[in-house]
């Protein structure tokens, strides 16, 4: 067989014809997208562009840092990074503990007997937050339905301070995020395979064996994901901490809504905002380095 | 890696499983000889992965005893018999690499990790894997998959290995391989095998003892060669090979088809219809009366007239379809020899068939 010629290979029978039209196709590939392109940028680029040049001036107008100075020097604001973060970890690890078992729970149902189960978990969905935090706090309160009920017990003399503190706050952020944590971690369990486990067993592992040795590290990757949506969700909550927190617990969004709305400092709030943003975009990256496009295999060199 | 020392028999007895109010397994008895290779060859549904299942402990049966070794076994959990198995889809564990998944078992009996390491090495050279130890799971081939289940399924060497449908994902030619393979290793360990496929032609090259199941039951236990050369039931018959089956009566101590006397070597039954199976490469083309002067073995032969319908060329064989007198279809199979391929009729032409009597084989009628 002859090697044929360069300009054979490159210019064969309407190669310039097929080249134009794979550009048109992409061109009119482009314009189909145009819409939604238009749209993504009204709405999310060019109002987050308009907040980072907002902060980027104080009060009397002046092109300034102090804004994000405030950050370091005020005492208030450190509070309020360490409370959102305090809040954010233990809001995080109570849905682990009460979502996990409940995940597996659902995950070794029956079909039926986890599709009825799967509707309990969903349904507070579609409740408002709003409506959800107000019937925490009738339950919660001094004289909400816990207290009286122990009371009555003979139980307790004085009412437990759950609502209108950092108690209640946790309480009722854990009860709105749950199901973040349930679904992914629920879909991921579902995914694993039942050989795996048989086949574990059937190589000597006793049932506790098998789920740790082989159940839970396959199960990591929903958790991770459960965690993460739960963990950012907290770093930006409002509505709960404001009604549950009986302003003794200060968190991101509340302080964003106080300097805008009380001092009417937008420079400040949208500082605010613009830090909000950069902290959770690096969460997300720092756990897509650590859990990796291949969960499997970071798992694995255990 | 020795295991023949210790290869126990498996001996089932009165097993029953039932779905719901669907039974599954009815009163199924099995021997399985101190180490066989034994198959459980059936269409899905026939119960012979249920059957797997409840050897495994897996899936608790309804009644019945399983000993191995003459140590009951039927209510120990999975993890205290002491079985290998491989499974239909391997079941290597996908958080794990090819040495944590080979060392799984050995880590639950808590052998040192020295004892460990020699012990994966060993096998991993037994099944062709040196060097692949460090590789995850995703970076192997089909065929290397296969091996590293096997090599966990005997590395801590198990009294019994089960075998489930584990050529199934592969492709023909390497499923072909990894057949002789799987059963030189056998050979060489000697461990009490059984084997589950409801490919006919994997169970007739790999076991010495095939249990054709269907409908929960065993239709028939037996040596290949015997399954093939004399199939006690239809359903057998039509599992195990291509068949033709031709229906025929019995009456006056004779079989007669179509009004002639058909000569067999079968048992004769009292009476009643019957089915005549007739393997395709047993019937032979009888071009003229000429080539069939041969008169020792024509006065113990069937001839049959038939028309051919159709001649299906397969590259080395072909097979030829063709109608007998009452429009009873036959199908002849033979392989493409000049001499043969010189003599091929076309369709519709008559020709005339011959049948040995020791290759007519009677069974009775089911239905």
């Amino acid at each position: 067989m002859s090697v044929r010629p360069a300009e054979f290979v490159s210019r064969g029978v309407n190669a310039d014809a097929l080249k134009a039209d794979a550009r048109r196709e992409s061109l009119g590939l482009l314009g189909l997208c145009s819409p939604g392109l238009a749209l993504v940028g009204i709405i999310i680029v060019l109002p987050i562009g308009w907040l980072f040049w907002l902060s980027l001036f104080d009060e009397t107008g002046q092109l300034s840092g102090a804004n994000y100075a405030r950050f370091v020097e005020q005492a208030s604001y450190i509070r309020t990074f360490l409370t959102t973060f305090e809040v954010a970890f233990i809001v995080t690890g109570l849905c682990v503990l009460i979502g996990y078992p409940l995940a597996y729970m659902l995950s070794q149902l029956p079909r039926r007997a986890a599709s009825i189960c799967l509707i309990f978990v969903v349904l507070p969905f579609w409740t408002s937050v709003l409506v959800r935090t107000y019937a925490w706090l009738v339950i919660l309160q001094r004289k909400g339905l816990v207290n009286n009920w122990l009371i009555d017990l003979g139980l307790i003399s004085q009412p437990l301070p759950l609502a209108h503190n950092f108690a209640g706050v946790i309480i009722g952020m854990t009860h709105i995020l749950l199901p973040f944590l349930v679904l992914p971690l629920y879909a991921s369990m579902k995914a694993i395979d039942a050989d795996y486990l048989r086949a574990a067993m059937n190589l000597g592992a006793p049932p506790t064996a098998t789920f740790w040795q082989v159940f839970f590290p396959l199960s990591l990757p929903g958790l991770a994901a459960g965690v993460v949506i739960v963990f950012i969700l907290c770093l930006g909550f409002f509505v709960t901490p404001a009604l549950m927190g009986g302003g003794k617990v200060i968190m991101w969004a509340m302080r964003m809504e106080q300097t805008t709305s009380l001092y009417s400092n937008w420079g400040a709030g949208s500082a605010l905002g613009v830090v909000l943003l950069a902290v959770t975009l690096g969460l997300l990256g720092l756990f897509r380095r650590l859990l990796g496009t291949r969960a499997a295999s970071v798992w694995g060199s255990q | 890696m020795s295991i023949a020392r210790s290869a126990p028999p498996i001996n089932i007895r009165g097993i029953a499983k039932r779905f719901g109010s669907v039974p599954v397994l009815s009163d199924l008895d099995l021997d399985v000889a101190p180490g066989e290779f034994l198959t459980l060859l059936g269409p899905s549904g026939s119960g012979k992965t249920t059957l797997l299942m409840i050897l495994a402990g897996f899936v608790r049966a309804n009644a019945g005893s399983i000993g191995i070794g003459g140590e009951e076994v039927i209510t120990k959990p999975p993890h205290k018999r002491n079985i290998g198995m491989v499974f239909q889809n391997y079941a290597l564990f996908p958080h794990m690499n090819v040495f944590h998944n080979i060392a799984f078992p050995l880590k639950q009996r808590r052998t040192s990790a020295a004892e460990t390491a020699e012990r994966v090495e060993k096998v991993l050279d037994l099944v062709q894997l040196q060097g692949l130890a460090d590789r995850r799971v995703d970076q192997l081939s089909g065929g290397q998959r296969q091996r590293v289940a096997l090599a966990r399924a005997i590395v801590f060497e198990p009294r019994i290995v089960l075998m489930d449908e584990p050529l199934s994902a592969l492709d023909k030619g390497l499923r072909e391989h990894m057949q002789i393979e799987l059963r030189s290793l056998h050979r060489r360990l000697g461990m009490t095998t059984v084997y589950v496929t409801h490919d006919q032609r994997e169970a007739i090259t790999m076991s010495d003892r095939i249990a054709v199941m269907n409908k929960g039951r065993i239709e028939q236990l037996d040596r290949p060669e015997t399954l093939y050369a004399s199939p006690r039931t239809r359903f057998v018959a039509g599992f195990i090979g291509e068949s033709n089956f031709i229906p025929v009566e019995c009456r006056d101590g004779s079989v007669w088809y179509a009004g002639k006397k058909v000569h067999t070597a079968s048992p004769l039954p009292s009476s009643g219809r019957h089915w005549l199976v007739v393997r395709p490469e047993k019937v032979r083309l009888v071009a003229d009366a000429g080539l069939a002067a041969d008169a020792g073995l024509v006065a113990n032969a069937n001839m049959l007239d038939a028309t051919v319908r159709d001649i299906v060329y397969q590259g080395d064989s072909f097979i030829c379809y063709a109608n007998l007198a009452d429009d009873q279809q036959i199908a002849l199979r033979d392989y493409c020899r000049s001499d043969v391929l010189a003599r091929l009729p076309i369709a519709g032409q008559p020709v005339r068939l011959r049948v040995d009597a020791q290759d007519a084989i009677l069974v009775a009628d089911e239905t």
